[in-house]
C-alpha cells in the first residue's frame, strides 16, 4: 500500500468523465485504442528535427526587431522561483521585480507572472494585486509527481485557494513510460477539473521522456486532456528547454489548432537563460506555429536569470553601450 | 512574404529587420584576366561582364580565353605536371591541399560573400554550405595524396597528365573543389573553365594558389564561354576532362572526346524523385521537400524535383508543404535571414518561366506563396505544382529553378516504377518510418545518391554521381580518386 | 544397321536470343570457312531487328538477374564452367578450326575459356565489398556506398579469340549483374554458337545473354544509338568504326569501353578491369537519431 490516501478520500476526486474534442472524442476509450492513436501520429526523426532548429537558430534578429523580440519575450516570462529555501519575502522580492523589471526603465514592460510553490501562492497574490500578473504555482507534487492522485489534486486545490491562477502540473512519467497513456490522461482531466477556473500548465518533463517521439505523444495526451499550455520541463531535469523538443512541442500545439480549433499554449522552461537562446524561441514560434502564439497569453518562458540578461540586452539597446550586472537588480 | 493566416492587427508581426552581411570584406577589381602559369594575364578572347543577378549590377569585367589562351594553360599544366607536381613527393603535393584547405577557411567569410555577390545565393547557404564544404574536399584529399597506393586502386595508381575541367555556375566555388581537389592530390594539373556568369570565386582560389605557393602551372583558370570550354575540352594534349553541367553539353563533350584516350567523367542533370509514404515523419518529409526543391534556387543538378506522395496523405502534406513555404523568405541573397535569393541569370529565368508556363498550359495547377520580389534582378518565387502527370513536360524535363511537381502514387511499387521513368538516375529521396522498406525501395531505386529521410546531403567521404543520363564517373570519397589514376581497375 | 557410312545430321546455326534459337528474322546467312578457308557452316546474319528483339530480351532479364542473389549469380557462372567443360571436345575442335590453331593450343585457350567463367563465379559475391563499402561523413548519418549493375550492355566480341576472348568480355558483364547483347567474332562465331548452347542449360536465365552472330559493322551503330542499352563495350569493333560508335553511344550518355589498340592477350589476369565499367556506385544516407 504505497498510496497515503485512498483515491476516493476527498470528495470529488473520482475521475471525471470526459471526452477529447473531435474529432479525438474516441480515442480515449479504451487504452488499446489510445495507444493506437498516439502511436499512430507521424513519427519524428530526430536528425532532421534537430537540423532545423539549429537553421532557425541562425535567423539574424537585429536593430528594431531585437528591441520588439526583447520586450515580447520580458512580457511572456512567468519569473520562477522553485527553491526549497523560497519564502514569503522572497517572493515579494519577486514580485516588485516582475512589476518592473528595470526601475532605471518606466517603459520596461513588467512579466507575465510568477511561478512559485503552492504554499506561497497566496503570498503572491497579494503582492501582485492589481497589476494584471498572473500567479503560478506548481502542484501535483511537482517536480516528481510521485504522489497518489489525491494528494496531487489537494495539491492543486490548495494552490488555486491560496490565489494561484495558473496551474503548472507534471504529468506521471512512470505511466507514460510503461505505456499507461490513458492514466496519464486521465489524470490531467483530473487536475484540469481541480483547477476550476485556473489555467492548467501541463509539464512533460522531456527530459525524462528521451525521444522526440514520446515528446510529440505526450504532448497530444496533454493537449487532448485540456491542458492550457503544454510545458517542457520543471527545470529540475537536464536537459531541459531545448529548441528541438519545443520545436516538436510547437507542431503540436499547431496541428492540434488545425485538427480541433482550440489553440493550446507553449512553455519553455529550463536552461533559457540568454536573450539569444529567448529570440530564438520566439523566431521558432513565429515559423513553425505562427504568429497567433507571440502572445503571453499563448507562449511564456519559464525562466528566473533569463529576465536579467533580457534586460541587459535591452539596456545595450536603449544606451548604445554594453551594461553589467551592477545595472539589474538581485533577486 | 506572409504566411496564409493573417495576423491579428492588434499584435504586431515579428518582422526581422534587414540582417545584411557586409559586401566591404570584398573588393573586386575593375576587370579580371585568366591564371595561367601562377599569373593573372590578359585573355585574347572578346571580355565579357559578370553581373550580380540579384541587382543587375555589373561586378567586372573578365577575360575571355581564347583558343590560343587554353593552348598557353594546357602547356603550362603539361609542364608543371612534367617538371614540378608529377616527380613532387606526395606527401608534399598534400601538404599544398592542407595549406590550401586552411585559406579556404581563414578567408570564408570573403568567399562566402562573393560567391552569393556573383551567383546569387543566399549568403546562409554560401557561408554554411558552399565554402565550409569547398574546403572539406581540399582537406579530404589532402590526405589521399601520399596513401593512393591504399586506395584499392591496384597496387601502383598513377596520374593521368593535365585534366581540363569545366564546371557550372551553381556551386562555383564547391564544383572548383570537387574537381581540383582530387586532381591534385592524385598528381595530376588542370586548367580549369568557370562558368562565364560565376568566375569570381575562381579567380580568388588563383589568389589563394599563389598565397599557397602553389607551383605555376599546376592549377590554370580560364574563364570564358562555351568556346572556351570546348577548347579545354578538345586540346589534343588534355589527358581527362570532367564536366559538370546539363545532359546537352555532357552528350556533346562526350562526342567529343570518342576515339581519343581522354579519360571521362560527367556529373550532368537530373529530375529526382521525392517518394513521401504515409509513415514518413511528415514534418521531417515537409523540410526535407523544401530543403530538395529550394535549396540554391533549385539550381542544383540532384534536387527534389519530383515530390512523389502518397495518395492517402497528399492533402495533408500538400497543406504541411504551402504551410511552410510561405514563412520562405525571398530577396537580398546578402541578407543572412533570406532562404532563397536570385536567379543566376536572365536565361534561366526565363527556361524556368518557359516550363512553368507549359505546366500550367498542360493543366497542372501552379501555387505561390504571396510574395513581394525586389523590382530589379532575376527573380522567382518558390513555386509547387499539384496533379501533375507523369506525361507533363514538367515531370520529365529539368527546370533547374524553385520549381516542384508533385505526383502521387498508391502502392511502393507504383513509387518505385514511376520514380524509375525517368532518361536521368541522379538522386532520390525515401521518407519512411519502415527500415526495411528504406532499404527496399533504396535498393530498386536507379539512382546515384538515395537520400533516406534526408535530402540534399553532400560529403567528402561520400561518391557522388550518376546513373544513366546523369552521367558517369562519381565524385567524392575513395571511388571519386579512380576518376584521376590509371593503372587501376575502377 | 548403321554402319560407318552413316550420314551425318548437320547441324543448323542459329542466333540464341531470349533462351531460344532463332533464325535470323531476316532469313540471311553467311558461309563461315576454318582458318585455310574451307567451308564450315552457313550462320545467320544477325539484322538490326534482332538486335533490337535481343535488347528486348535483355532488358526483360535485368531484373530477375541483376535483383538474384550474388551467391546465386556465382553458381549459375559457376554451372556454365561445368556445362563448358562436358562439351571440351566440341569447342577444341572449333576453336582450332576457326582460329587455325594446333589441337594443343586450342586446348590451352578452352581450358582458359573455362577457367576464367570460374573465376568470375567467385567475384560475383565479393564485388560489394571490395567496392563498397561505408563513408564517414561529418554528420549524424549512416551512409554507404554499394555497387549496382548498370543494365543491359552491348558487346562487340574479340573478332580474333573466338572464344576465350568472348568469354573474357561476356562473363564480367554477368557477374556484375548486367545482362549482355553479344555480336560475336563476324569470321569465327561457331564457338559463340555452341557456347550459346552451353548456356541455355546452364541454369542462365533467357536473355540475360543473347548472342547474335553477324557483322558489328553493320549491328555496332545500332546497338550504340540504342536508347535502351546501358553501356557498350567495343572491344571488338571494326578497325575504323569505334569512335563513330563512341559517338554514337554519347547519345544516350553510354558507359562506353574503348577497343583496345590491337587485340589483347587474352590469357593476362583481367583484374577487376572488365566488371567496373559496368557498375554504378549507389551512395545511400539515413539518419542516425532514436
Amino acid at each position: 500500500m504505497t498510496h497515503v490516501l485512498e483515491p476516493d478520500a476527498l470528495p470529488g476526486a473520482t475521475p471525471a468523465v470526459h471526452a477529447p474534442l473531435p474529432p479525438y472524442d474516441d480515442v480515449t476509450r479504451s487504452d488499446a485504442a489510445f495507444r493506437a492513436f498516439l502511436h499512430g501520429l507521424p513519427g519524428v526523426d530526430q536528425v532532421g528535427a534537430e537540423a532545423r532548429a539549429a537553421q532557425l537558430g541562425t535567423r539574424s534578429i537585429k536593430t528594431t526587431s531585437k528591441a520588439w523580440a526583447i520586450d515580447t519575450a520580458i512580457s511572456m516570462v512567468d519569473l520562477t522561483t522553485l527553491e526549497g529555501a523560497d519564502t514569503p519575502g522572497k517572493v515579494r522580492s519577486l514580485a516588485a521585480k516582475a512589476r518592473q523589471p528595470d526601475p532605471s526603465d518606466p517603459s520596461c514592460p513588467q512579466v507575465a507572472a510568477v511561478c512559485v510553490y503552492g504554499d506561497l501562492a497566496g503570498a503572491a497574490r497579494e503582492a501582485l494585486a492589481g497589476t494584471g500578473i498572473h500567479v503560478a504555482a506548481v502542484a501535483t507534487a511537482f517536480p516528481s509527481g510521485r504522489a497518489s492522485r489525491a494528494v496531487k489534486i489537494a495539491d492543486v486545490r490548495d494552490a488555486v485557494e491560496n490565489g494561484a491562477d495558473e496551474i503548472d502540473m507534471v504529468i506521471d512519467r512512470g505511466a507514460f513510460l510503461t505505456g499507461r497513456y490513458l492514466d496519464v490522461y486521465e489524470e490531467i482531466v483530473a487536475v484540469k477539473e481541480a483547477c476550476e477556473g485556473a489555467h492548467l500548465k501541463v509539464i512533460l518533463e522531456t527530459g525524462e521522456l528521451k525521444t522526440l517521439d514520446n515528446v510529440r505523444r505526450a504532448s497530444w495526451i496533454a493537449m487532448l486532456a485540456g491542458g492550457d499550455f503544454i510545458k517542457t520541463s520543471t527545470g529540475k531535469i537536464s536537459p531541459a528547454a531545448t529548441l528541438p523538443v519545443g520545436l516538436v512541442m510547437l507542431e503540436a500545439v499547431r496541428d492540434f489548432r488545425i485538427a480541433t480549433g482550440r489553440q493550446v499554449g507553449f512553455k519553455p522552461a529550463g536552461g533559457i537563460r540568454t536573450t539569444k537562446d529567448a529570440v530564438k524561441h520566439l523566431v521558432m514560434i513565429n515559423e513553425t506555429a505562427g504568429p497567433d502564439w507571440l502572445d503571453p497569453d499563448w507562449f511564456r518562458f519559464g525562466a528566473s536569470s533569463l529576465l536579467n540578461d533580457l534586460l541587459l540586452q535591452r539596456q545595450k539597446l536603449r544606451t548604445g553601450h554594453y551594461s553589467g550586472p551592477d545595472y539589474v537588480t538581485v533577486d | 512574404m506572409s504566411t496564409s493566416t493573417p495576423p491579428s492587427p492588434a499584435r504586431p508581426v515579428f518582422e526581422y529587420a534587414p540582417a545584411p552581411e557586409s559586401r566591404s570584406i570584398v573588393s573586386i577589381a575593375p576587370s579580371y584576366g585568366l591564371f595561367v602559369d601562377g599569373e593573372f594575364v590578359d585573355g585574347t578572347g572578346e571580355p565579357f561582364k559578370t553581373v550580380n543577378p540579384a541587382t543587375e549590377e555589373v561586378l567586372t569585367e573578365v577575360s575571355a580565353a581564347s583558343e590560343a589562351d587554353v593552348d598557353r594553360a594546357v602547356r603550362a599544366a603539361r609542364r608543371a605536371f612534367e617538371k614540378t607536381w608529377g616527380p613532387m613527393r606526395p606527401a608534399d603535393r598534400g601538404k599544398y591541399l592542407f595549406r590550401i584547405a586552411r585559406l579556404l577557411q581563414e578567408r570564408a567569410r570573403e568567399f562566402a560573400v562573393l560567391e552569393s555577390l556573383d551567383n546569387g545565393k543566399p549568403i546562409r547557404e554560401s557561408r554554411d554550405v558552399d565554402v565550409p564544404l569547398a574546403a572539406a574536399h581540399f582537406f579530404y584529399h589532402a590526405g589521399w595524396a601520399d596513401k593512393l597506393e591504399h586506395a584499392g586502386l591496384g597496387p601502383a595508381p598513377k596520374p593521368l597528365g593535365v585534366a581540363g575541367q569545366v564546371i557550372p555556375w551553381n556551386f562555383p566555388l564547391l564544383m572548383l573543389a570537387w574537381k581540383v581537389a582530387p586532381a591534385l592530390a592524385t598528381g595530376n594539373t588542370v586548367v580549369l573553365k568557370p562558368a562565364e556568369t560565376t568566375p569570381l570565386t575562381a579567380l580568388l582560389f588563383a589568389e589563394v594558389c599563389r598565397q599557397a605557393d602553389l607551383p605555376a602551372g599546376v592549377v590554370n583558370i580560364v574563364t570564358g564561354a562555351g568556346d572556351t570550354g570546348r577548347a579545354v575540352v578538345e586540346h589534343g594534349d588534355v589527358d581527362k576532362v570532367a564536366f559538370t553541367g546539363s545532359t546537352e553539353v555532357g552528350r556533346s563533350i562526350a562526342r567529343a572526346v570518342a576515339g581519343t584516350a581522354k579519360k571521362l567523367t560527367l556529373e550532368l542533370g537530373g529530375k529526382a524523385a521525392n517518394i513521401v509514404f504515409d509513415d514518413a515523419p511528415i514534418d521531417q518529409a515537409v523540410e526535407g521537400i523544401v530543403q530538395g526543391i529550394f535549396f540554391n534556387q533549385g539550381h542544383v543538378c540532384c534536387a527534389g524535383s519530383r515530390l512523389l506522395v502518397q495518395e492517402s496523405i497528399h492533402d495533408e502534406v500538400i497543406a504541411s508543404l504551402q504551410r511552410r513555404i510561405g514563412t520562405l523568405r525571398v530577396g537580398d541573397p546578402l541578407d543572412k535571414n533570406t532562404d532563397i535569393g536570385a536567379i543566376n541569370s536572365a536565361e534561366q529565368l526565363a527556361r524556368i518561366r518557359e516550363l512553368s508556363d507549359i505546366g500550367e498550359a498542360e493543366g497542372a495547377q501552379r501555387w505561390q506563396p504571396a510574395c513581394d520580389l525586389p523590382a530589379k534582378g532575376y527573380w522567382f518565387p518558390p513555386t509547387v505544382f499539384t496533379d501533375v502527370s507523369p506525361a507533363h513536360r514538367i515531370a520529365r524535363d529539368e527546370v533547374f529553378g524553385p520549381v516542384l511537381s508533385v505526383l502521387t502514387f498508391r502502392t511502393p511499387d507504383e513509387a518505385v516504377a514511376k520514380a524509375n521513368n525517368s532518361t536521368y538516375g541522379l538522386s532520390a529521396g525515401i521518407w519512411s518510418e519502415k527500415g526495411s522498406r528504406i532499404l527496399k525501395i533504396a535498393d530498386q531505386l536507379r539512382a546515384g545518391v538515395v537520400w533516406a529521410n534526408t535530402f540534399n546531403k553532400f560529403d567528402p567521404t561520400s561518391p557522388f554521381g550518376g546513373y544513366k543520363q546523369s552521367g558517369y564517373g562519381r565524385e567524392g570519397g575513395r571511388h571519386g580518386l579512380a576518376a584521376y589514376l590509371k593503372g587501376n581497375d575502377q | 544397321m548403321i554402319g560407318n557410312d552413316r550420314l551425318a545430321v548437320r547441324k543448323t546455326y542459329k542466333l540464341y536470343v531470349n533462351g531460344a534459337f532463332p533464325r535470323s528474322e531476316s532469313g540471311r546467312t553467311y558461309e563461315v570457312t576454318d582458318a585455310k578457308g574451307h567451308f564450315l557452316a552457313n550462320v545467320s546474319r544477325a539484322s538490326r531487328k534482332d538486335a533490337r528483339d535481343a535488347v528486348v530480351a535483355a532488358r526483360a532479364a535485368f531484373p530477375k538477374w541483376s535483383g538474384a542473389t550474388a551467391y546465386n549469380r556465382g553458381q549459375v557462372l559457376y554451372r556454365v564452367a561445368e556445362v563448358m567443360e562436358g562439351r571440351h571436345v566440341q569447342f577444341c575442335e572449333e576453336v582450332a578450326a576457326g582460329e587455325g590453331l594446333s589441337s594443343s593450343r586450342a586446348r590451352a585457350a578452352v581450358d582458359a575459356a573455362i577457367d576464367r567463367w570460374v573465376w568470375y563465379a567467385g567475384w560475383t559475391d565479393k564485388l560489394a565489398s571490395v567496392l563498397g563499402g561505408a563513408n564517414p561523413v561529418a554528420g549524424p548519418y549512416f551512409d554507404f556506398s554499394l555497387p549496382e549493375p548498370t543494365g543491359v550492355v552491348a558487346v562487340l566480341a574479340p573478332q580474333q579469340s573466338s572464344l576465350l576472348g568472348l568469354v573474357s568480355v561476356l562473363a564480367p558483364v554477368l557477374a556484375t549483374g548486367c545482362t549482355a547483347v553479344v555480336v560475336t567474332s563476324e569470321q569465327r562465331p561457331i564457338p559463340a554458337v555452341t557456347l550459346g548452347e552451353v548456356l541455355a542449360t546452364s541454369d542462365v536465365p533467357g536473355g540475360v545473354v543473347n548472342l547474335l552472330t553477324g557483322d558489328a559493322e553493320e549491328l555496332g551503330p545500332w546497338l550504340a544509338e540504342h536508347a535502351d542499352v546501358d553501356a557498350v563495350d567495343l572491344t571488338g569493333a571494326p578497325a575504323g568504326r569505334a569512335m563513330e560508335f563512341e559517338r554514337e553511344a554519347a547519345g544516350t550518355i553510354k558507359r562506353v569501353v574503348r577497343p583496345p589498340v590491337t587485340e589483347p592477350d587474352w590469357t593476362a589476369d583481367p583484374g577487376l578491369s572488365r566488371m567496373t565499367p559496368f557498375l554504378e556506385t549507389k551512395t545511400v544516407w539515413h539518419p542516425m537519431g532514436v
